[in-house]
């Protein structure tokens, strides 16, 4: 399969958690069953109906959509369903997802807040490429739209999957404005040209949906890599002409580590996946020239 | 059980700031949020932050302008103190390195908006909200504060006392949404509610899907009064399909308002003979409805709102973001087509009510931002006013609530000094299907507000988390029932077609039989999902309790008020009534009996009197 499941792996870990973890309580296992059972009824009937309106009803997406819970039965072990959505024009993947769950089983799990693609809650995997939910139409997609979890990351359940480690990466590179000097009155602002402000502005409009990291074979490979996100994060200060000299140094000095910058192969990947459109990879490249520059600067 | 000084409900912009603020003053705080704080809806903002920064404007002319928009339902203390610390709070976020737009001199760029006397919005591109949100979380970071995100505070833990003015916070339950466990925070110092829109409530709307007003529903049924709920602000530029926002930025750049006849109608139907699209929301909101109504609407639903004109180089300079909306949202690209737009629920004017300093009449609680009430909008907001209030309040109350003297407030909480009980004939008994006294099911649902008791406050939040546990539950325990789904897609379709921009007697009426019968089915609202990992069936559920709540309370507001003031138009009541109505409307849950009553709104400021005028743009 195409995301990043190894299923026996998972099943075993998680199965091995629910053992080692605080018992569940009679009554919360009885409770368990009973709900298993009720639900098994209804969304098989939900699911038949469903199935039976898409053979004689063209305007359906059909949708195959990953499963994993480590707590319930009949979920530990991961799957996928399958859902029949009636479109309506203009429908996104995150839009279907919602009917699905609203409609047919109110288990199915994703994060999701803005619709608008500015929270970056909801990268996902869609027919094999990091997407927001949001900002994908399904018209655009072959069916079945397989919509599966964020590949190289930890499911949690569903479609949601762990995002520590991607947070983690972000705050490694000390991503805030730390200005050597700073105006004397409080209403003094710090000036900036507009052209300083073009040269960062791509940059940040990063939303942490994680969809680069997702993508990058380095990261995939190598756990301490700071990818992509974090590279721009970083990126987006070291270019900002207000902070200082000092604290553009410190912050190559950053970049310059083992799993800075010279990890990154150029394979474009992330900033192929980027919703926001940011050049990812060249940011990346920029970052090892200035690397340079600022080393020959010292011989 | 958790304990810090501070505890911080939500980490959009009010929270973030709130939380900076208490650790300045030398408060160990956390934030607890059900979302990440880079998800938060503050990051959807998109037009700017109104503030004085430049020569020729003022403080004053910022306070006349949003005394002016709010209808004169505004309290004086409250917006001269919003207008007074802005241009601090927008250097200082400047100061934090925050990607303003910028002049050639290299300053930061302000825009003219709606209803200002002076282009004193002061943004980044089309993301202003983005840019504030992340600029914040990063200080945030800075400062090492601890945040708890994917929890969901699902209640206070207030004491009992009889009137809500004597009562105490003590701290906040909360379930972690990754785990399923559900435990007590203690607040030594104070609990700052920062959660944000309850757009969910209505059917359309510009808000996210996490914005169901939940410190609201939490702070009324803990016994705080909240106030002018019927103020709905419905913004003139949403997107049709979506709701998605579309900044009034645009038409401050210069976009125009056409209708299907391709008619300039802001001006040609009179609707706002000087400022024309620029004019209040409120007033264009209208208007835009009215084309509609008039036949004059493309495809009976919308106008469309021109940019072309602009160029590309401006409009790619000023407004990308917009561009990217339009054409991911609605499929039109807005360089060469005009963008189909009509009024989108946006944001609530009212809400718990607080003073200058965000501290409500219940010890230990404090409200900041848009959940907030103090009054600085009164009946409408101005576009650019929501994000200074962010800024300001969130700094007063992290500061005021870690023990920082801000000084006495003008603005007196709870049912204090001068106020009136109020009467309304209602078809329907309001607020609890079985109030408090009654059994089981008032727990089940969360209805059942301070059943603390007193004791230290190390109990008061033990026992709230026992309560809490005890409904969590009990909608876990059930195996059949109704869906919340459902529930709340009947209050919100309700909502849409009745306590709308338009509002007549018989609709509200109607709307409050039909929550009235969603209370009725909630009784039976049951969780599907068994697991206790991200249980977001679980969350959703108890999210839809706080939208019934709202729902009614924004109801019972509107048909209290009869006239119409700012966002709120009744159809039987053509005019403002200030010889009556210069008051706010308040509710408070009265454990599950809702309590209707006033209190005079302020118009006098520092050193002068806000005189209400007649409001025209």
């Amino acid at each position: 399969m195409s995301t990043q499941v190894p299923e026996t792996e998972t099943e075993t870990e998680a199965e091995t958690d629910v053992e080692h973890s605080e018992p569940l309580a009679p009554a919360q296992e009885e409770r368990m069953r009973k709900k298993a059972e009720a639900r098994a009824d209804r969304e098989e009937r939900a699911r038949r109906e469903a199935a039976e309106r898409a053979d004689d009803d063209e305007d359906t997406y059909h949708l195959k959509v990953f499963r994993f819970d480590p707590e319930v039965e009949g979920k530990q072990e991961p799957r996928f369903d399958d859902f029949h959505v009636p479109y309506e024009k203009g429908m996104t993947v995150l839009d279907a997802l919602i009917y699905a769950r609203d409609t047919f089983d109110s288990s199915l799990t994703f994060r999701h807040s803005c619709r608008q693609a500015i929270c970056g809650s909801d990268a996902l995997f869609i027919n094999g490429r990091q997407r927001l939910g949001c900002k994908t139409q399904l018209s655009d997609l072959d069916q079945p739209v397989r919509v599966e979890p964020l590949p190289h990351a930890d499911v949690e359940k569903d479609l949601v999957v762990d995002m520590d480690h991607f947070y983690d990466q972000m705050e490694a590179v000390e991503p805030y404005f730390d200005a050597d000097e700073l105006p004397d009155g409080e209403l003094e602002e710090q000036r900036q040209t507009r052209e300083n402000r073009e040269k960062v502005k791509m940059s940040t409009r990063c939303i942490w949906c994680g969809a680069c990291m997702s993508s990058c074979n380095i990261a995939a490979g190598n756990n301490e890599y700071l990818g992509p996100a974090a590279i721009n994060k970083a990126y987006r200060f070291a270019m900002d002409e207000r902070e200082g000299e000092d604290r553009k140094q410190h912050r190559l000095n950053i970049l310059e580590q083992e799993n800075g910058v010279w990890r990154c192969q150029t394979q474009f990947s992330c900033t192929e996946v980027c919703p926001k459109d940011i050049p990812l990879t060249e940011h990346i490249q920029e970052l090892k020239r200035e690397a340079v520059k600022n080393n020959l600067k010292f011989w | 059980m958790y304990e810090h000084d501070v505890i911080v409900v939500g980490a959009g912009g009010a929270g973030l700031r709130a939380a900076i603020a208490a650790q300045e003053e030398g408060a160990d705080v956390a934030i607890v949020s059900k979302l990440h704080p880079v998800r938060s809806h503050t990051g959807a903002a998109e037009g700017g932050i109104n503030a004085a920064l430049r020569e020729g404007d003022s403080w004053e002319d910022h306070a006349y302008d949003t005394m002016k928009g709010s209808d004169y339902l505004g309290d004086a203390p409250a917006i001269e103190t919003l207008c007074k610390d802005s241009p601090k709070e927008v250097i200082q976020l400047e100061h934090w390195g925050m990607a303003f737009s910028r002049e050639d001199d290299g300053r930061v760029s302000q825009r003219p908006f709606g209803g200002l006397s002076f282009p004193r919005t002061t943004y980044a591109g089309a993301e202003t909200g983005h840019q504030l949100l992340h600029t914040m979380y990063e200080q945030l970071v800075k400062r090492g504060i601890t945040v708890y995100d994917e929890w969901y505070v699902s209640d206070l833990a207030v004491t009992d006392e009889e009137r809500p003015e004597d009562r105490t916070c003590h701290g906040v339950v909360a379930y972690d949404i990754q785990s399923g466990e559900l435990s007590g925070f203690r607040a030594k110092e104070g609990v700052i509610l920062a959660t944000g829109g309850l757009g969910q409530v209505f059917e359309h709307t510009t808000n996210a899907v996490a914005n169901t007003g939940d410190g609201v529903a939490m702070a009324y049924r803990a016994g705080v009064p909240i106030e002018d709920m019927e103020f709905i602000q419905f913004h003139p530029t949403s997107l049709p399909s979506t709701g998605v926002l579309i900044s009034e930025g645009v038409r401050g750049e210069g976009g125009i308002l056409y209708n299907a006849e391709g008619e300039r109608f802001m001006y040609e139907y009179g609707y706002a003979s000087n400022d024309g699209e620029l004019a209040s929301r409120d007033v264009v909101a209208r208007a835009e409805l009215n084309e509609v109504g008039e036949g004059r609407g493309i495809d009976d639903e919308y106008v469309h709102l021109d940019m072309r004109h602009l160029g590309e180089e401006r409009i790619t300079d000023r407004l990308e973001n917009i561009l990217h909306l339009a054409k991911d949202f609605e499929g039109v690209d807005g360089l060469e087509e005009p963008m189909p737009v009509k009024p989108g629920q946006h944001y609530a004017m009212g809400g718990i009510e607080t003073d200058e300093n965000g501290e409500t009449c219940v010890g230990g609680l404090y409200a900041a931002g848009e959940c907030a009430c103090a009054s600085v909008h009164g009946s409408n907001r101005l576009g650019g006013n929501a994000l200074p209030e962010l800024i300001v309040f969130g700094k007063r109350a992290g500061a005021h609530a870690a023990g920082k003297d801000l000084g006495t407030a003008e603005i007196e909480t709870g049912q204090r000094g001068d106020y009136e009980l109020g009467e309304l004939d209602t078809p329907v008994q309001p607020g609890e299907v079985e109030p408090a006294g009654g059994e089981g099911d008032a727990v089940a649902d969360g209805g059942v507000a301070a059943e603390t008791g007193s004791g230290d406050g190390h109990d008061i939040v033990e026992r709230a988390v026992v309560r809490e546990r005890e409904r969590v539950q009990s909608l876990m325990e059930k195996d059949d029932g109704v869906q919340h789904a459902e529930i709340r897609s009947d209050v919100q379709d309700s909502m849409t077609e009745h306590v709308n921009v338009f509002r007549e007697e018989d609709g509200l009426k109607q709307a409050l039989e039909d929550i009235a019968e969603a209370r009725e089915r909630y009784q039976d609202v049951f969780v599907k999902d068994p697991s206790r990992t991200f249980n977001t069936d679980l969350i959703q559920t108890l999210e839809t309790r706080n939208i019934l709540d709202l729902a009614e309370a924004i109801t019972l507001g509107a048909l209290a008020r009869d006239e119409f003031r700012g966002a709120h138009w009744r159809a039987e009541h053509q005019e403002r009534r200030d010889e009556e109505w210069l008051k706010h409307t308040m509710l408070s849950w009265n454990d599950g009996t809702p309590e209707l009553w006033y209190k005079p709104v302020l118009l006098e400021g520092e050193d002068k009197e806000y005189e209400p005028k007649i409001r025209s743009y």
